[in-house]
């Protein structure tokens, strides 16, 4: 059912060369990973008018969602393999679980300490929802685990902002949901 | 970007043509079950509106970037509800946020009390913030098994953002009433002031009767365990006492508001009111 689970010999070439495309574009907002590194491309589709690129929403309000859409729509145009037409699928929830290796890799060289396991964001009766001190998160310069939390959320819905005791620079850090 | 707002007609001359300045108001009498669904989602359209008056405003730049993160989670959350409903109404959410009249609205009277502009302090908004969050966070919890596959999709997204949510309003909750004598006393008078509106968060009549016979949602009675089962633990860590229930209903959730609700929508419908069809 799904092409992303199928077998790359039942995919068709348009479709092999779709996802290549995708896997050169990038989130605005985080430049530094492709929307395949991301985890938000969920299907690529062939149909007879169009080749359909399902995506998931990261956050309900991101704001990004729209210009993903587009870039996503142009690339695939621009590789000559339209017309294209992206289409959302809300579940199941993205979860930063989706987040390739690669991407993660590619996050901590940007600068942004990549997402831990989610967890840790599990909810029952006996986890607490007051949390002052915030979870540990390993520094992506020095690699320190000493960094401390600025501020809960940062330049968008998906980031905080910390700060590593070890070399003192401020980082962001992508929260795990 | 372009604009293509209509002109401003520059003198009140009767002879020309230009158009009403005021769009009208939409039209339109709701199921129980749409009902159901615009009582959850103006509650998050509202309670972001308010949070978003704190942008520039708030104590520390950290805070202002956390409420107004929080209004867009709430904008996004309201706009996936709104969409939803309006395909079944034949309206656009744009329509649905900005084009209905005051009694059109059903969210509930707490998230629409007066913000920042009226005065209130910064304790206000913490101790709403995290009322409503944790309501949020047990109804997102319960609509995951909702019998209509797309809210149970927005609920499976909206539940993780609402817990970011809750520890974001408990660890301020905590701070602030475990805090100096005055903070502490400031989220005593938050409490009081809105504690009497948290029971309509938990009444029920024949819109959630009809909302859970469809298995759309939950009564919202059987909200209460979990959500006190969140409040009561945060309360004791901050030294702060629950206040006893009282006599006093609200009624935004019937599309009886309060005094303040037309001017935030004076203010929130305003560009769509002033210019018909604007868009960017």
């Amino acid at each position: 059912m799904s092409t992303v689970t199928a077998p790359a010999a039942a995919r068709s070439k348009r479709v092999d060369d779709a996802w290549r495309v995708l896997h050169g574009v990038l989130d605005p907002e985080v430049p530094a990973i492709s929307v395949t590194d991301l985890g938000i491309v969920r299907d690529v589709i062939e149909h007879d008018d169009a080749l359909e690129v399902v995506v998931t929403p990261t956050y309900s309000g991101c704001p990004a969602t729209e210009v993903i859409s587009q870039s996503i729509s142009d690339a695939i145009v621009a590789a000559g393999l339209g017309p294209a037409r992206v289409t959302q699928r809300r579940a199941p929830a993205w979860t930063t679980g989706w987040i390739t290796p690669q991407g993660r890799e590619r996050l901590r060289a940007y600068g942004i300490a990549p997402p831990g396991s989610c967890a840790s964001e599990a909810t029952g009766a006996n986890v607490s929802p007051i949390r002052l001190m915030a979870r540990n998160v390993d520094c992506p310069r020095c690699g320190s685990a000493q960094a401390e939390r600025l501020s809960a959320f940062g330049s968008t819905a998906c980031k905080s902002l910390y700060r590593c005791v070890a070399c003192r620079e401020p980082f962001e850090h992508f929260k795990p949901i | 970007m372009t604009t293509t707002f209509a002109p401003l007609p520059t003198t009140a001359s009767a002879s020309t043509s230009v158009a009403s300045t005021t769009t009208e108001s939409i039209a339109f009498k709701p199921t129980p079950v749409q009902s159901y669904l615009m009582r959850i989602g103006d509650t998050c359209l509202i309670h972001a509106q308010r949070l978003a008056e704190w942008s520039g405003h708030a104590p520390i730049l950290e805070e202002d970037i956390a409420l107004t993160n929080l209004a867009l989670d709430l904008v996004g959350q309201a706009r996936a509800l709104l969409t939803h409903v309006g395909q079944q109404m034949g309206f656009g959410e744009d329509q649905l946020a900005f084009l209905r009249d005051e009694r059109d609205f059903a969210n509930f009277t707490i998230a629409e009390l007066p913000g920042r502009r009226a005065g209130q302090d910064f304790a206000n908004a913490i101790v709403r913030n995290f009322l409503l969050a944790a309501w949020m966070n047990v109804v997102w919890t319960k609509l995951e098994a909702s019998s209509d596959a797309e809210i149970a999709a927005i609920a499976g997204k909206a539940v993780k953002e609402s817990r970011y949510h809750v520890a974001h309003a408990a660890d301020w909750v905590v701070r602030l009433g475990d805090g100096t004598d005055e903070s502490a006393k400031r989220m005593r008078q938050a409490v009081d002031r809105l504690w009497p509106y948290t029971a309509e968060l938990f009444e029920t009549d024949a819109v959630d009767t009809a909302a859970a016979e469809a298995g759309l949602g939950p009564l919202r009675v059987s909200l209460k365990p979990e959500w006190d089962a969140i409040v009561a633990p945060v309360f004791a860590e901050a030294g702060l006492a629950i206040p006893a229930a009282g006599a006093f209903r609200s009624t935004g959730s019937r599309g009886v508001h309060s005094e303040h609700m037309g001017y935030l929508l004076a203010e929130m419908q305003t560009l769509q009111r002033s210019f018909p069809g604007g868009r960017w």
